[in-house]
């Protein structure tokens, strides 16, 4: 017997990074706002003290902070020739869950997209003609430019405190920082923060071959810091447990802490944990967003009404849901018809590793952070001329070393037995000289016809709704550009001296074991053109009025940044226009 | 050292002052508190107006002001921090348990309630209990609820909170406030406590001191009731003559000295340090936690600017006769031990120097409360942690973790001897049968 509950103006699915966001804009708006998310609530001090936190093998290797995959998971083939089986264990990637999202046990890497991100199907046609592209990649323009998001990139970069140093300013490429980026309106909140000596030789050795390095926009804080909300943030202490982990130092950018403190005084607003949302329900037209139905711990059904439905679940949640809700036309790879499930990426990753003389160099991995790092964006995006290379697409590639944790961090060269007495001493003799950025090599991954995710016809949830399947491989675009990118990665290191460098590169199949970040995008993506796009400029739902999906779900295709920035400078500017447009007339703000 | 009690000590003297007659108390309070009463009303609604002497008895149910004025002492005296159960209980409604040395007692529902509640007393029964710790029919209250600081109350002010409390919400409610073991369940025997320790009487002017010390004065020693938790108690509960406000160790935790001392009160903070930690609950010192982060945001949090300042005023200008004491050596084998504790566990919050992060972490090298006479509040929190309060200028509320899992009572007592013995401070070394007994005592407290 499903319980009818009072009606709120707007049900938010999710209280992550871009649930927690939108929250707050709606409630300074005066709405009535009900959150629901699936996962337990999240305090930082009480959820992750910084006396017991930082404990490897309870949160990076047994996951203790991620979805649990028997709650429920995904199914993964790599071709649509495939018979795709569910995820047991997690490997190449990590699905948030509880209050906080990912932004509990994220880096921090807080980077924007460049402009031609934006519009890249149609620069990289002008530039390179369109027969250089592959005929079944599938990147589209956003619809959006990077001049419009730009006021809502600073915003979130001024909520969260990110430490940086600004490449262009209003136009001005500065000394220190990317010159690559779009022009940023003022600088950082923060200055960059201190780096680690590999960081700091790395830009030394990618100077003295000619790039530009600059420290990575970090979510750890450099300072103490109050933010416009007037939350306040720690200095960082290097302490390396910062992805997979969560800060109760008050010195990581997360919804903990900037917004939920001022989020949960507010007395129009109201959230309910561990609360699994299982539908979005319409009215009769099929064209009106009711509310949601979802279940609690006790396994009760509730029926929660609202005016205003905000879809803030994560990529693959959003997606099912807009599937099992019955919104929007899902999308036939063979057909190449419809659009819920279409365009799905994840990144591209690689990796470099490299020896050095242990007489010379100690580097101290251990001190780190999430997001700290040296890095260079001569590679990224069309940074660079590709005619010559066959591919488009590229990524950043940096020093991105974020701990020496002693599970985890036990590089040997390269026919080192794996295991015994051998393997110990080299563990020993390499650990303070060997160099192992975390993700080096962040390469974009486009979008293709046959990389798409649908609903299994075989495995069901708890609540027998059909689990999302998810059909992804590398294409020869992405893996010709990881060899380029990984090959001028090695090259700095070979060039910082060190005695041995061993590259390893993406390789086909894509492995579902390995973990290549938590950067899955598309699905729902956002467009000009309902027949090719599930939501329109502003993250609106073409189908369903009253109904806006957050998060890069909306990436028509993924870039060579991590999202995180721009998941939530799009969230800014959808519930900026919620504010000012939608609510005084409700119905499409665009019409296509 | 023995401390030699003062004949008459100036500071003592509105605690502890007699009134000649009623007659020439009203005359007193009205010629000099005029004044007083248009400062009252003025920092309130920015409106000059007084209320006529003469209304004795009567609180009007449509005087808006007096109803507001109510409502903002009802903050200033913290009420509903004892009156209503923090567990889900309706405002005012009572029940909230009240630890006393003597046990327990529970706060009175105080809704206008006709069975359960107050709302069949009269006022001038109203006042008898606030001002004079008489209940109607002649029983007497526990000084749990702290008549003899709120008989420095006027009457005006407490009619205004009678005025407000009628407003509530009439809750059904029944309480049984004594929950006291015998024999101090009998109520009967607090006619001799009062007779011993009640000093009745509104608090007097002291003119040669400015309107806002004055103010500061009243509020602090009267509705603020600021003593009762933070100057000495005998063994019968009442207030030490002679150290008003020089600290005590209530509810698990050590109310510091709030004077002006500069090794163990408020002699590093200015006037703007303490306006801040009372309104927003914290400074660049220090984060109000405990019993203090419910007073922050139940009551200081809603008093005006100017009436925070008077209240600093009066603190700066109070002294303390806390004795020297010398401090711990470097070399003591606690303190070497504290140092690497401290080093390992406590530094990457507070630093290395002890001196935190302002508004965040609290400073620990500038906070003169951290050498307390007694280690009480350092030791819990060090065992228990503490979570600071939230409020509206500052909502990030941050919280300490628990140690009590990773330390025994040997390190809690070297680190805790190493932090009060440290950067300036000076302070008896803990023990750890002290840390045992405080693990104790904490455990049972949050059982309850």
């Amino acid at each position: 017997m499903t319980e009818r509950l009072p009606a709120k103006d707007v049900v938010i699915v999710g209280l992550g990074w871009t649930g927690s966001i939108v929250a707050n804009e709606l409630a300074d708006a005066g709405l009535q706002v009900m959150a629901i998310e699936r996962g337990p609530w999240r305090d930082a001090a009480m959820s992750y003290a910084p006396n017991y936190a930082q404990d490897e093998l309870r949160y990076r290797i047994r996951h203790e902070l991620f979805l649990r995959p028997d709650q429920t998971t995904f199914t993964f083939r790599n071709k649509m020739s495939q018979t795709a089986l569910p995820i047991r264990n997690w490997g190449a990637f990590m699905p948030p869950n509880g209050v906080g999202g990912g932004g509990v046990h994220w880096n921090g890497e807080t980077w924007r997209f460049l402009p031609s991100d934006f519009v890249a199907a149609s620069h990289l046609k002008q530039r390179y003609g369109a027969h250089f592209l592959p005929a079944d990649m599938t990147i589209q323009d956003w619809g959006v430019t990077y001049e419009e998001l730009e006021p809502h990139y600073d915003q979130f970069e001024y909520l969260c405190g990110t430490s940086g140093t600004a490449g262009n300013l209003k136009g001005e490429i500065r000394e220190g920082g990317n010159p690559f980026e779009g022009p940023r309106s003022r600088e950082y909140p923060n200055p960059a923060q201190e780096q680690p000596f590999s960081h700091t030789l790395f830009a030394k050795a990618a100077r003295e071959l000619g790039y530009k390095p600059f420290p990575q926009p970090s979510g750890n804080m450099s300072r103490a810091y109050r933010n416009p909300l007037g939350v306040r943030l720690g200095p960082c202490t290097y302490c390396g447990f910062c992805e997979w982990f969560g800060c109760a130092n008050y010195s990581k950018s997360s919804p903990q802490t900037t917004v939920l403190p001022v989020l949960v005084r507010k007395s129009n607003f109201q959230a309910r944990d561990n609360c699994e949302v299982t539908r979005i329900n319409l009215d009769s037209s099929g064209k009106h967003a009711a509310g949601v139905t979802f279940v609690d711990s006790a396994g009760k059904e509730f029926e929660q009404p609202a005016e205003l439905v905000i879809l803030a679940a994560y990529t693959i949640f959003n997606v099912q849901l807009l599937m099992l809700s019955g919104i929007g036309q899902r999308y036939d790879p063979v057909a190449n018809r419809g659009v819920i499930g279409r365009n799905f990426t994840h990144q591209t990753i690689s990796d470099v590793g490299s020896f050095f003389d242990s007489a010379r160099f100690v580097f101290n991995p251990f001190i780190a952070s999430g997001a700290i790092g040296m890095c260079i964006d001569e590679f990224n995006g069309d940074n660079f001329d590709h005619g010559p290379h066959g591919f488009v697409g590229g990524g950043y590639m940096g020093q991105v070393q974020t701990n020496g944790r002693p599970i985890e961090s036990t590089p040997v060269p390269p026919g080192t037995p794996s295991w015994g007495a051998q393997w110990k001493q080299a563990v020993r003799e390499n650990y303070q000289s060997a160099l192992k950025p975390g993700t080096g090599v962040h390469g974009s991954m486009y979008s293709y016809r046959d990389v798409y995710l649908d609903l299994d016809p075989t495995y069901c949830d708890r609540f027998q709704r059909p689990l999302v399947r998810i059909t992804m491989d590398f294409h020869a675009n992405e893996l010709k550009q990881n060899v380029f990118l990984t090959d001028r990665f090695a090259e700095i290191f070979h060039a910082m001296g060190a005695r041995q460098v061993v590259k390893e590169y993406r390789k086909a199949p894509y492995d579902i074991t390995a973990y290549q970040t938590t950067h899955l995008c598309g699905g729902a993506i956002m467009g000009t053109d309902p027949s090719t796009s599930a939501l329109n400029r502003y993250l609106q739902s073409w189908d369903v009025p009253n109904l806006f999906v957050m998060g890069a779900s909306a990436f028509p295709q993924n870039a060579g940044y991590n999202p995180t920035g721009t998941v939530a400078a799009l969230a800014y500017w959808s519930v900026a226009q919620i504010r000012s447009q939608y609510l005084k007339h409700p119905g499409p703000l665009v019409h296509a | 050292m023995p401390r030699s009690r003062p004949s008459t000590p100036a500071h003592s003297r509105f605690a502890t002052a007699h009134i000649a007659s009623p007659v020439r108390a009203r005359s007193m309070t009205t010629s000099i508190a005029t004044p007083l009463r248009a400062l009252l009303l003025t920092g309130l609604l920015g409106v000059l107006a007084c209320a006529p002497p003469g209304i004795a008895n009567e609180t009007g149910a449509q005087d808006f002001q007096q109803i507001e004025r109510g409502r903002y002492l009802a903050a200033a005296a913290d009420c509903s921090g004892c009156h209503t159960d923090p567990q889900g209980g309706r405002p005012y409604a009572g029940g909230r348990p009240i630890q006393t040395p003597f046990g327990r007692v529970l706060a009175a529902n105080i809704t206008p309630d006709r069975d359960t509640g107050i709302g069949a007393w009269s006022d001038a029964e109203f006042d008898a209990a606030v001002r004079g710790g008489k209940m109607p029919g002649g029983s007497r209250l526990y000084p749990a609820m702290p008549y003899p600081y709120y008989a420095r109350m006027n009457k005006e002010d407490v009619q205004a909170l009678r005025a407000y409390l009628n407003t509530l919400a009439p809750v059904r409610h029944e309480v049984h406030s004594n929950q006291l073991p015998f024999p101090f369940n009998i109520r009967a025997s607090m006619r001799v406590w009062d007779a011993l320790y009640f000093k009745p009487g509104v608090y007097q002017p002291d003119s040669r001191k400015s309107p806002s010390w004055n103010r500061g004065a009243y509020l602090v020693t009267g509705p603020g009731h600021c003593g009762a938790c933070h100057t000495p108690k005998t063994p019968l509960g009442a207030d030490v003559i002679g150290r008003p406000l020089q600290g005590y160790s209530i509810q698990g935790w050590f109310a510091p000295d709030i004077t002006n001392d500069s090794r163990r009160g408020l002699g590093d903070w200015s006037p703007q340090d303490i306006v801040e930690y009372l309104k927003n609950g914290h400074n660049r010192f220090a984060g109000a936690a405990g019993p203090m982060g419910d007073e922050v945001a139940n009551g200081s949090s809603h008093l005006s600017d100017a009436d925070l300042l008077a209240m600093a005023e009066y603190l700066k200008d109070q002294r303390s006769q806390a004795s020297q004491v010398p401090s711990v050596s470097v070399r003591d084998p606690a303190m070497v031990a504290g140092g690497a504790i401290y080093q390992d566990l406590c530094s990457a919050c507070h630093r290395g120097d002890g001196r935190g992060i302002p508004y965040l972490i609290p400073d620990l090298a500038g906070s003169a409360s951290v050498a307390s006479d007694q280690p009480t509040s350092i030791v819990r929190v060090v065992l228990n942690g503490a979570k600071t309060v939230a409020t509206q200028d500052e909502p990030t509320g941050p919280a300490m973790p628990s140690f009590k899992w990773q330390l025994s009572d040997a390190q809690v007592a070297a680190v805790t001897t190493y932090v009060r013995n440290s950067w300036g401070h000076a302070a008896q070394p803990t023990t750890a049968r002290a840390v045992r007994k405080a693990r104790k005592q904490l455990d049972v407290s949050v059982r309850q």
